[in-house]
């Protein structure tokens, strides 16, 4: 088998589809442990550090340009497999089958892909951009190095703006179903069939997705209702 | 349970042949025993229709004790009906009430044309059996059954894989009609024994490139599949394909 005939096959695009998904599954890990920090009631040093080390590191910069190539891969990759497996049946049922047998978040992942991705664009564009490209208030911790303030332009983006924070929310529930079903759905594409991990699997991917996006989910309404200092 | 009978009203779905659009006819069966299988409900209602003139309603069968895979008949919103590991010849009457409208479609996926009412070519599946569902085998006399020793588990995974009659209500209930439960059971059912071993990755690398071929969808793993299944195939074959798929492709020589 070539190359280009594994990864042109169907189940050599699930494969992609599963190692990008735990390649994104890897940096919301590192994305929620960094933002944790807004939580350690110091008005910011420990996030804005934080923040500062990612941006400034050559090791952090270069995983950047890989996360950006994965987001892409992950995304052309869904849309394509979905598009094409719409048409695989072009006579419809008169009576759906619906939740009997399937999930409806597993059915409706494209949808929730979609959400998630435009929530990304939004949150990309109310954060990245203005930390990479834009005018940000400066704070410096240490004589003679200053760092982006990217709490105090969190509080701003959040504090007294409802609308926003409850975009942020249908972000964060748009993507803990969608990592419900991916999380298990993504080691099953990659071809794990032993039942001792496919319930350990199981077991994390359900309070993976339960507790990283309900800690993202905290970060705005922190915000929002001043529960940080 | 006890005996008792009733009147349905069915709709079918009727289409003439490959090429005619097809739509729903509704018909009225009475006096119908809560004994009878759903095919011999379908007899009752063909003999009548016959005895009036009318055509038919053509639908597969073929043993019509659950082993041959050969009929189909998706009903009210499920690949054979709403008993769980069951085909629609071994489901009874008595799944039903007076008084129920029944809808029965045809199995519906582009690699399952449709050739008459509820008739459908599955001949992609032989096709896919041929690419690769067999093994290498020395001519002569048979080899005694136990002559090769294989242990108990793997023997049971195994069975329980070749237990797949390829009736395709797998295509029929998933949204992308992949066909991947079904591929993945003969494969995990040759992968698991030694005497599959010879053919192990040109069989998987040639079974999929088939699939893929005959038009069938991507496994998104929604389980939906597994759900219906009258033989009740494990999704855990669709992992397992996946591995001696992964294997075959990352440690191909060309």
């Amino acid at each position: 088998m070539k190359w280009s005939e594994f990864f042109t096959s169907s189940v050599g695009k699930k494969f992609v589809m599963g190692f990008t998904g735990i390649f994104l599954i890897l940096f919301l890990v590192v994305h929620v442990s960094v933002n944790a920090t807004i939580w350690a009631m110091d008005s910011g040093r420990m996030f804005n550090l934080a923040a500062h080390f990612l941006g400034s590191t050559v090791v952090p910069r270069v995983l950047e340009i890989g996360l950006f190539l994965g987001f892409i891969a992950h995304i052309v990759q869904a849309y394509t497999l979905e598009l094409q497996n719409r048409k695989k049946r072009s006579v419809g049922y008169q009576v759906p089958m619906g939740n009997k047998g399937s999930k409806w978040y597993s059915r409706y992942m494209g949808w929730l892909g979609t959400f998630v991705l435009l929530f990304l664009v939004i949150h990309l564009k109310d954060f990245w951009v203005p930390s990479r490209f834009g005018e940000m208030p400066e704070v410096s911790y240490v004589p003679g190095v200053d760092v982006h303030d990217l709490y105090s332009l969190m509080r701003d983006t959040f504090a007294g703006h409802l609308w926003v924070v409850i975009l942020y929310l249908v972000g964060c529930i748009s993507l803990a179903y969608h990592l419900l079903h991916g999380f298990q759905s993504a080691f099953r594409s990659l071809g794990v069939s032993n039942s001792r991990y496919i319930r350990l699997i199981k077991g994390v991917g359900i309070g993976f997705s339960i507790i990283v996006p309900l800690a993202f989910a905290m970060m705005p309404l922190s915000m929002y209702f001043e529960w940080v200092n | 349970m006890e005996h008792y009978t009733m009147n349905l009203t069915l709709k079918v779905w009727r289409q003439k042949n490959k090429k005619d659009k097809g739509g729903f006819e509704t018909y009225s069966v009475s006096d119908i025993s809560s004994e009878m299988s759903f095919l011999e409900m379908f007899d009752v209602l063909n003999e009548r229709l016959v005895k009036e003139g009318r055509d038919p309603i053509a639908f597969d069968h073929d043993c019509r004790e659950g082993i041959c895979g050969m009929c189909s008949m998706y009903i009210n919103g499920r690949p054979h009906g709403p008993w769980e590991g069951t085909t629609t010849c071994q489901l009874h009457m008595r799944a039903f009430k007076d008084g129920d409208t029944i809808v029965v479609e045809p199995w519906r996926a582009n690699a399952f044309p449709v050739v008459k009412d509820l008739v459908v070519d599955r001949s992609s599946f032989d096709r896919i059996i041929q690419a690769g569902g067999y093994i290498s085998v020395n001519t002569g006399n048979a080899v005694d059954a136990n002559a090769l020793p294989i242990e108990k588990d793997k023997a049971d995974t195994a069975f329980a894989a070749a237990a797949c009659i390829g009736c395709g209500a797998c295509v029929a209930a998933c949204k992308n009609s992949s066909a991947l439960l079904f591929v993945s059971a003969k494969v995990s059912h040759l992968a698991l024994l030694p005497q599959g071993a010879p053919e192990r990755k040109t069989r998987v690398t040639a079974m999929v490139a088939q699939m893929d071929k005959e038009g069938f969808g991507s496994c998104t793993s929604t389980g939906a599949c597994e759900a219906v299944c009258p033989k009740e195939i494990s999704i855990q074959n669709i992992a397992r394909l996946n591995t001696e798929y992964g294997i075959a492709g990352l440690t191909n020589d060309k």
